[in-house]
């Protein structure tokens, strides 16, 4: 039983801010992504949580106890706050073998050398690990390095497991290998775990829910189905998914008692549950987002689909990207397997239009979900 | 009055958490206590000594009528800066300091830099050689180049017997030659050329891997690379090995006082040391302050020219992989060039005093002059006003034990007080509290020795505060050494620490492992290297030490190089140099014992500082 809650935390280092007004709360036994580019402050916020770092205020609240709190002079320490944690490096001591790099924190709890022995043996088969246990840490592979970090962090059993992009350092092979054993073992041992990492295929795949952070700003929380199909704005729907959703700016218009979304030849009429939304809004212009897989596209002319040419064709075997430009808007286009496709063919595209998402060229929020209407 | 009791109740609650949160953060309790004994041990005897410098002394009674014990003057300032007796007192000890500073300053660099871009740049033979080698006259103390010098040129016109070269040639040297300027500037030039050497060659090093091949393969031709790249790569190295030598050799005791005293030759340290001798603290207080000053200056410029901490800490050599200068026939001729400056540097100096040292009379080199009296002999007072030989000699051995006495306790204490402030000091990095714990530590650099020693006299005669009078004791030398010491042992510190990465504590903290035992079993090992050569340097800097402890020795607390500078007073030359190459013995023999037992870290421990 673990849960975490953050509330209002803020973190600057000499004044400029790596972490605003955080308000985030973890359920029990989820597997949460800390998700987002370089510098927004995921390690900061990890490094909060773990009592690394004393934020400038706010209150981290952990299973109902308050762990800290400036303002009510509360200041439990990282010691003291029996969680998990796997830094990027792994930080193994180098001076000390696999077996004593688990042991130094049981010693710590005073139990029995039948028991350390025991609990030692029996992360190392979870981690599959158990001949290597006289080894230094530097006679390991990057891999088996990051599961001796595992394997430590998991014999003090703590309920919370903080990991710091665990599988940044590893070839991309070991990492898909490695991510299907994360996954495995947060279902086994059912710890709370906040995980970090600037990748959102490895967010999407592993995580009960993401957290997506810019420039210090927590964006968006949701299930990885909803920060890909329903991103609250376009960071986030730029930042998740590859190759990245096309967005059109264009115009609304209204004909004959019907508005439309309009650019060029794509014309999309707007649902009528909605718009009042976003008429509301006060806006001449929207911005319509598309994922690159929810565009058809066919290499013979057909009824209400748009003329466009292919300016490249990137073939990645499961998959293929086709690059088109009609006017002047750039689309990417995602088609199974292989195609006889070639660059400068003329194609024609069809543009899901429940499958559009339409954002507030001022603000870039979500403003209509064609999706959830449907629903 | 709702509005008062609120902001009260939030100091409360601040200060609570600020109590709280400190208790587990071990870096920045250390980092408060050791800015308060540190200030305490620099800072505070810095305010004393001013204090001091203006008010009136004992011995200022007997010249100045109706002065009063501790009143407020600025007596001594007139007296040293202002009266006739400035000449003597001021400015002819300023102006041979200046002398000594330059011409040691100029020959050492010449030296060191010329020794630096042989060995570095050339296809000299024996590279590795050299480089381990020339640095050692770093281990003996500077002045027994000094005592050699004597041993050969001595002439008879100020007191005792001719020397070996008056002996052999029957020529005598002129008083200039023998003492004074010239001898100390070329003593002085022989002992501090390491230093240049191992600025200038760290930073050849580094320069040639990476940027001159980059200038090569960018179709530089060679001089320009030479002139764009190397020099102003070398530059800061040279500006600060100028500015670190001249502040050494402006503010060096021993030297001076061997072959200046005897002429009269004196310079700021020696004059301050005749001031104490003579009772008028007030002269000398000043003149600590002036040397004070003048090191304060000196780093100053320093600073500004490379950054402080880099004109401390030489940049680690990466090997040789550069394009050497090839030098033709000049290859042998030159190597074996360099192991005569060696010879002439290093041994020849050892073997003299060794020589010396089995003369009956000095200055007679005749077969029937040879004796082992002053090595084994016993009492006869007829030789040396009954001084035993060296190894009967109660008193010297009492003086062994107490070098080796202090070189232990300093090295141990100043290694892990180097490691404590190198760890507080790196885990608050860029905080405000690093920053000051960092340049207290730094602080006593900029006490000349011979003045802090004075200071010290001064500060710890009388029971002071909680501290006993501390003068005459053991524990005020280790003390000052240790005190001394600590911005070299709390740079080396640092840079242990800057090693390992913080996660590596870290990860210990949050899997619930207590701060001491995470010190104990992770930090502590992984930067023990670091620790022993840091307490190796200190251990060898606090066996040498001479003019920062002269003014503090008492007869029970005598060590071997005090020892050696009374012997050499009272004309008992052989002692003096018997006992000299006693002391080279033993930090030789401690350098080889750390070697053979904890690995190649000895002299290589060296180059660090
Ligand atoms: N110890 C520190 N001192 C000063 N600034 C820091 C420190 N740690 C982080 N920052 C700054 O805070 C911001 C957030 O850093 P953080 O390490 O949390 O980013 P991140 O999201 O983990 O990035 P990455 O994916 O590169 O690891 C950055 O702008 C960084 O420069
Ligand atoms: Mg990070």
């Amino acid at each position: 039983m673990s849960w975490i809650e953050l509330r209002k935390i803020k973190k600057s280092y000499s004044g400029s801010p790596a972490v605003r007004e955080l308000n985030l709360k973890i359920e029990d036994r989820q597997f949460v992504t800390l998700l987002g580019p370089s510098g927004c402050g995921k390690t900061t916020t990890l490094r909060v949580i773990a009592g690394l770092e004393e934020p400038d205020s706010g209150e981290i609240i952990v299973d109902g106890k308050i762990l800290f709190s400036r303002e009510k002079g509360i200041f439990v320490p990282p010691e003291k706050r029996k969680l998990g944690l796997i830094f990027q490096s792994y930080a193994l001591w180098p001076h000390m073998t696999v077996r004593k790099n688990i042991s130094l924190a049981l010693e710590e709890m005073h139990l029995a050398r039948e028991k350390i022995d025991g609990i030692i043996k029996e992360v190392l088969e979870k981690v599959q690990l158990t001949e290597y246990i006289d080894r230094y840490p530097s006679e390991l592979s990057g891999g088996q390095q990051q599961r001796v970090a595992v394997a430590r962090m998991i014999a003090a059993e703590p309920s919370i497991f903080l990991m710091d992009e665990p599988l940044s350092n590893l070839d991309a092979m070991l990492r898909v290998d490695m991510r299907t054993e994360l996954k495995r073992l947060h279902h086994e041992l059912g710890a709370t775990t906040v995980y970090v990492t600037h990748d959102q295929v490895e967010a999407l795949t592993l995580s009960d829910r993401i957290a997506v952070m810019e420039k210090g700003i927590l964006k968006q929380v949701g299930t990885p189905e909803e920060i890909y199909k329903k991103p609250a704005d376009l960071f986030v729907a730029r930042f998740v998914g590859s190759p990245r959703i096309n967005s059109i700016e264009g115009k609304l218009v209204s004909e004959s008692g019907n508005y439309f979304f309009k650019k060029g030849d794509i014309k999309r009429k707007i649902n009528k549950k909605v718009e009042s939304i976003i008429l509301d809004l006060k806006v001449n212009s929207l911005i319509a987002t598309i994922r690159p897989e929810d565009i058809d596209v066919s290499q013979r002319e057909r009824e209400g689909w748009t003329k466009a040419d292919v300016y490249s064709v990137l073939p990645a075997g499961s998959e293929t990207i086709l690059s088109v430009k009609k006017d002047e808007i750039d689309l990417s286009v995602k088609v199974n397997g292989f195609t006889d496709i070639r660059m400068n063919d003329t194609v024609w595209i069809y543009i899901d239009p429940f499958k559009m998402n339409y954002y507030d060229p001022r603000s870039g929020k979500l403003i209509l979900d064609v999706g959830l209407q449907r629903k | 009055m709702n509005e008062a009791v609120r902001a009260k109740s939030t100091i409360i609650t601040k200060l609570k958490y600020q109590l709280i949160r400190i208790r587990y953060r071990t870096d920045i309790l250390l980092s408060l206590i050791f800015i308060v004994i540190f200030s305490f041990l620099v800072l505070f005897p810095l305010v004393k000594i001013i204090v001091n410098s203006l008010t009136y002394q004992d011995y200022d009674l007997r010249l100045v009528r109706n002065a009063r014990l501790g009143a407020f003057t600025g007596y001594h300032y007139i007296r040293v800066f202002a009266s006739s007796l400035s000449y003597s007192i001021f400015i002819k000890p300023f102006i041979n300091s200046l002398l000594v500073g330059f011409g040691v300053t100029i020959v050492a660099m010449i030296l060191g830099s010329l020794l630096a871009w042989v060995i570095v740049r050339t296809d000299i033979p024996w590279k590795r050689f050299f480089d381990s080698v020339i640095v050692i006259p770093y281990m003996m103390p500077s002045w027994v180049i000094a005592l050699a010098w004597l041993i050969i040129f001595k002439n008879d016109r100020i007191a005792g017997e001719k020397g070996m070269f008056s002996y052999f040639f029957g020529i005598t040297p002129p008083d200039w030659f023998s003492y004074g300027l010239f001898p100390i500037i070329v003593c002085l030039g022989l002992h501090y050329y390491s230093y240049s050497y191992l600025l200038i060659s760290g930073a050849l090093k580094t320069v040639n891997s990476e940027l001159e091949e980059a200038g090569f393969i960018a179709g530089l031709k060679k001089s320009t690379v030479l002139r764009k790249i190397t020099f102003p790569i070398v530059l800061p190295a040279l500006g600060s090995s100028f500015v670190l030598t001249f502040t050494r050799s402006m503010g060096t005791f021993g030297t001076p006082a061997l072959l200046g005293l005897p002429v009269r030759f004196f310079n700021l340290p020696t004059r301050i040391y005749a001031s104490i001798n003579s009772n008028n603290t007030g002269d000398a207080y000043v003149l600590a302050l002036v040397l004070v000053v003048l090191a304060g200056i000196t780093i100053y410029i320093n600073s500004r020219i490379v950054g402080v901490r880099k004109s401390f800490v030489t940049m680690a050599g990466k090997g040789f992989r550069n394009r050497p200068n090839a030098l033709g026939v000049w290859r042998y001729p030159l190597a074996f060039l360099i192991i005569f400056f060696l010879i002439i540097v290093f041994l020849l100096p050892l073997l003299l005093l060794l020589w010396d040292t089995f003369l009956l009379y000095p200055g007679d080199y005749s077969i029937s002059n040879l004796t082992t009296h002053f090595w084994v002999g016993k009492s006869n007072f007829k030789i040396a006003s009954g001084e035993p030989g060296i190894f009967r000699n109660p008193g010297i051995w009492n003086g062994v034990w107490n070098s080796v006495r202090l070189g232990v306790l300093a090295a141990l204490i100043n290694g892990f007080l180097g490691l404590f402030i190198g760890y507080a000091v790196v885990r608050n990095r860029g905080t405000r509290l690093s920053k000051s714990l960092e340049a207290v530590s730094f602080a006593p650099y900029v006490f000349p020795s011979i003045a802090m020693g004075a200071i010290y006299l001064g500060m710890f005669a009388r029971p002071f505060g909680p501290i006993p009078a501390l003068y005459g004791t053991f524990t005020l030398l280790v003390l000052i050494v240790v005190v001394k010491n600590m911005p070299f042992s709390s740079r080396s510190g640092i840079s242990a620490m800057l090693q390992i990465d913080k996660s590596l504590e870290e990860s210990a903290g949050i899997q619930g492992i207590p701060w001491f035992k995470r010190f104990r079993k992770i930090i502590f090992p992984l930067t023990a290297s670091g620790f022993l050569s840091g307490m190796i340097l200190t251990f060898i800097t606090a066996m040498r030490e001479l003019s920062l402890i002269i003014l503090l020795v008492t007869p029970n607390t005598r060590v071997l190089t005090t020892m050696i500078f009374a012997y050499e007073d009272q004309e008992e030359i052989q002692h003096a140099n018997g006992v000299t190459i006693i002391l080279i013995t033993l930090i030789v023999l401690a350098n080889f014992i750390v070697r053979k037992f904890f690995g190649n870290k000895g002299l290589t421990g060296l180059k660090e500082t």
